[in-house]
C-alpha cells in the first residue's frame, strides 16, 4: 500500500448481512475500505462476496425478496438509510460486470456518454471530454478513437470489457465495483484489465471479486477472504498470502479447498 | 438386486449397432413425412397467390387506383375509397394499438412483481380471444350509438382494440428476452429505471415490437366485421374520419357477392392489393429496423 497520500475511509460495512429470501448467504460482514486502494474479495463460488458487492450499490433493490440488514456507510453516510435515493447512490458507485454488457443498440461513443447523457448532459465539448478521458483511462482510446461512431458490438470481448469500464467511469464515481471483470476474457485482455486497476485508483477506489487467486495477489492492496458467507479475513494482500491468521484461508489460498 | 461383478457385454455392442442403422431409417423417414407436412400447408398458400392473380390481375390497372365505386351500368370503376379508408383507419388503428400495446407489453415485461401484472396478463389474454364482430359491437354501443353516426374513427378504435392484445404480447416476449445484464448496467450508471427502459432495452427490442406491431396491422387489414356497423362502408370517396369510411375488406365482401362477373374481377384485384399492401408494409418496416441496428 502506499501511503502518499492520508488514509481515509470512503466505505464502511457494519454487521452486513444479506438474505434471499430466509436464507442467509451473507452474515455479519465488517469491512472499511480506504479511498485509493484497491480491494479484492476472494473465495469459493458460492461464498457471498458477488452477492456482498451487489449490496454497496444496491443493485438487491432489483431482486425481490432480497433484504440487506446493517449498514454501509459512504464517506459516513448509510446507503441505506430511508432518505437515501438507489439512483444517487449508483451514480456515485459505479459497477462493472462478470459479461462486457454495452448497449446493444448503441454506439462506442454513444456507450461511453450513455450515463451522462441520460442525466441531461448535452454540451458537446463536455461529452466529447469526458467519452475521450474516460476511454483512455480504460486503456481503450487508440483503439477505437477513429471508429467512435461504429456500433459497439463490434469490439472484442476484451475490447467490450474495457469499453464497459468506460462507461463505468465517464460518470465520474468515487468507487468502481468490479465483479469478476475477466473472467470471461482471454489471458491478454485479463493483464491489460489487470493493468488498468494501478492506474485507477487514482481516481477512484476499487472494489474487485475474483475468482482468481492470483489476480488478487497481483493488482489488490488489501483482500478479504470470503467462506459460505462469512468475511474470515481481511487484511493487507501482502499478509493474506504469506502470513493468514486464519486456518480457513492458509487452506484456501494453498490450494487445500475451492 | 443384481449381481456384482463382471457384466457380459458384448451382445450389448451389437445391439446398439442394429439399432444405430434402425435410428438412421428413421431419421430419414421423419424427415420425409416432415418435409410433406410443410409443403401440404404452403399448398394453401400458393392456391390463394395463383387464384387471386389469375382472377384479378387483369383488373389491376391505373384505373383501380384512381377511381371509385361506381354503380352497375357505368363501365370502370376502382377501390381507390377503400384504399383510402384501409390506409386510413389502420394508419389511426396502429396509433392506439401500438400506444396502449407497447406500453402493457413494457408493464408486463418490466414491472413483474407489480401486484397487477396477473391481472393485465389475463385481461390481455381474454381481449385476444374476444371475436372480431364482438370488438365491433362494443364500439358500436360506446361510440357509435352516443354519436348517432357511423365514422371511420369508430372503425379505427375497434381495429385499434384488435390490436392491442397482440403489441402487448410480442412487446413482452422481445423485453424479456433483452438480458438483464442490460438492465443492470443502465441501473448502475444511476439511471433511472424508467429511462433504462425506454432508452436502452426499448431500443434494444425494437426490430421485435415492429414484427409484433406489423403482424397485429396485417391482421387487423383484412378484418370486415368490426367494420360493419362501426365504419360501415362507403361507396363514396370519403377521406374525413369522422364520416363513414370504405374499407378493403368491406368493398371486396360488397363486389364477392355481387352477381356481376365485372366486380367478381374488382373483388379479386382487391384482394390481391390488400394482400401486397401489407407484405409491403412488413416488408419496409423490416428494412426500416435492419437500418436502424
Amino acid at each position: 500500500m502506499t501511503a502518499s497520500t492520508p488514509q481515509k475511509v470512503i466505505l464502511s460495512a457494519q454487521d452486513v448481512a444479506i438474505y434471499y429470501g430466509t436464507k442467509d448467504a451473507v452474515r455479519h460482514v465488517n469491512l472499511d475500505v480506504v479511498s485509493n486502494t484497491v480491494n479484492a474479495l476472494i473465495g469459493p463460488s458460492g461464498c457471498g462476496k458477488t452477492t456482498f458487492l451487489r449490496a454497496i450499490n444496491r443493485m438487491h433493490d432489483v431482486t425481490p425478496n432480497t433484504r440487506v440488514t446493517g449498514k454501509i456507510l459512504l464517506e459516513g453516510e448509510d446507503i441505506y438509510a430511508a432518505d437515501q435515493d438507489p439512483v444517487t447512490i449508483r451514480r456515485r458507485i459505479g459497477m462493472v460486470f462478470q459479461k462486457p454488457n454495452p448497449f446493444p443498440t448503441m454506439s462506442i461513443y454513444d456507450n461511453v456518454a450513455s450515463g451522462l447523457k441520460l442525466a441531461g448532459v448535452r454540451d458537446r465539448k463536455i461529452l466529447d471530454g469526458i467519452v475521450e478521458q474516460s476511454l483512455r483511462q480504460a486503456a481503450l482510446w487508440e483503439e477505437v478513437k477513429d471508429r467512435l461512431k461504429t456500433p459497439a458490438t463490434g469490439l472484442s470481448g476484451g475490447q467490450q470489457q474495457r469499453l464497459c469500464i468506460a462507461r463505468a467511469l465517464a460518470v465520474q464515481p468515487e468507487i468502481l465495483l468490479m465483479d469478476e471483470p475477466t473472467s470471461a476474457l482471454d489471458p491478454q485482455s485479463t493483464a491489460r484489465i489487470e493493468d488498468l486497476l494501478g492506474e485507477l485508483k487514482k481516481d477512484v477506489t476499487i472494489l474487485i471479486v475474483t475468482h482468481n487467486m492470483q489476480q488478487a495477489a497481483r493488482v489488490s492492496d488489501t483482500t478479504s477472504f470470503f467462506l459460505i458467507g462469512d468475511l474470515v479475513e481481511h487484511g493487507p494482500t501482502d499478509q493474506i498470502f504469506t502470513n493468514p491468521k486464519d486456518k480457513r484461508t492458509e487452506g484456501y489460498i494453498t490450494g487445500r479447498f475451492g | 438386486m443384481s449381481m456384482a461383478g463382471q457384466l457380459d457385454l458384448s451382445g450389448t455392442r451389437s445391439q446398439i449397432l442394429r439399432r444405430q442403422s434402425s435410428r438412421k431409417a428413421s431419421n430419414i423417414f421423419a424427415g420425409v413425412v416432415i418435409s410433406i407436412c410443410t409443403l401440404i400447408v404452403l399448398i394453401p398458400l400458393f392456391a390463394i397467390f395463383y387464384y387471386l392473380i389469375s382472377k384479378g390481375i387483369s383488373s389491376i390497372n391505373l384505373e383501380f387506383f384512381t377511381q371509385s365505386f361506381k354503380p352497375i351500368g357505368e363501365t370502370g370503376g376502382g377501390m381507390l375509397h377503400a384504399i383510402v379508408g384501409t390506409l386510413e383507419m389502420v394508419g389511426l388503428a396502429s396509433v392506439i394499438g401500438v400506444l396502449l400495446g407497447v406500453s402493457g407489453g413494457i408493464f408486463l415485461a418490466e414491472y413483474r412483481e407489480h401486484k397487477l401484472v396477473p391481472w393485465i396478463s389475463l385481461v390481455s389474454d381474454v381481449l385476444s380471444g374476444i371475436p372480431a364482430i364482438v370488438m365491433g359491437l362494443v364500439v358500436y354501443a360506446m361510440i357509435v350509438l352516443t354519436s348517432k353516426h357511423y365514422s371511420g374513427l369508430a372503425g379505427a378504435l375497434a381495429l385499434g382494440f384488435l390490436m392491442v392484445p397482440i403489441v402487448v404480447r410480442t412487446t413482452e416476449e422481445v423485453l424479456k428476452l433483452v438480458p438483464s445484464t442490460i438492465r443492470e448496467a443502465g441501473l448502475a450508471l444511476g439511471l433511472p429505471k424508467w429511462k433504462v427502459t425506454l432508452s436502452v432495452i426499448l431500443p434494444a427490442a425494437t426490430s421485435g415490437i415492429v414484427t409484433g406491431v406489423m403482424l397485429a396491422v396485417a391482421r387487423v387489414s383484412g378484418e370486415a366485421a368490426p367494420l360493419i356497423f362501426t365504419a360501415f362502408g362507403n361507396n363514396n370517396f370519403n377521406a374525413d374520419p369522422r364520416d363513414p369510411m370504405a374499407a378493403m375488406p368491406l368493398s371486396i365482401y360488397q363486389y364477392a357477392i355481387s352477381p356481376f362477373p365485372e366486380w367478381h374481377r374488382l373483388a379479386n384485384a382487391g384482394a390481391l392489393v390488400l394482400i401486397i399492401m401489407v407484405f409491403s408494409a412488413t416488408l419496409i418496416a423490416r428494412v426500416a429496423t435492419r437500418q436502424r441496428k
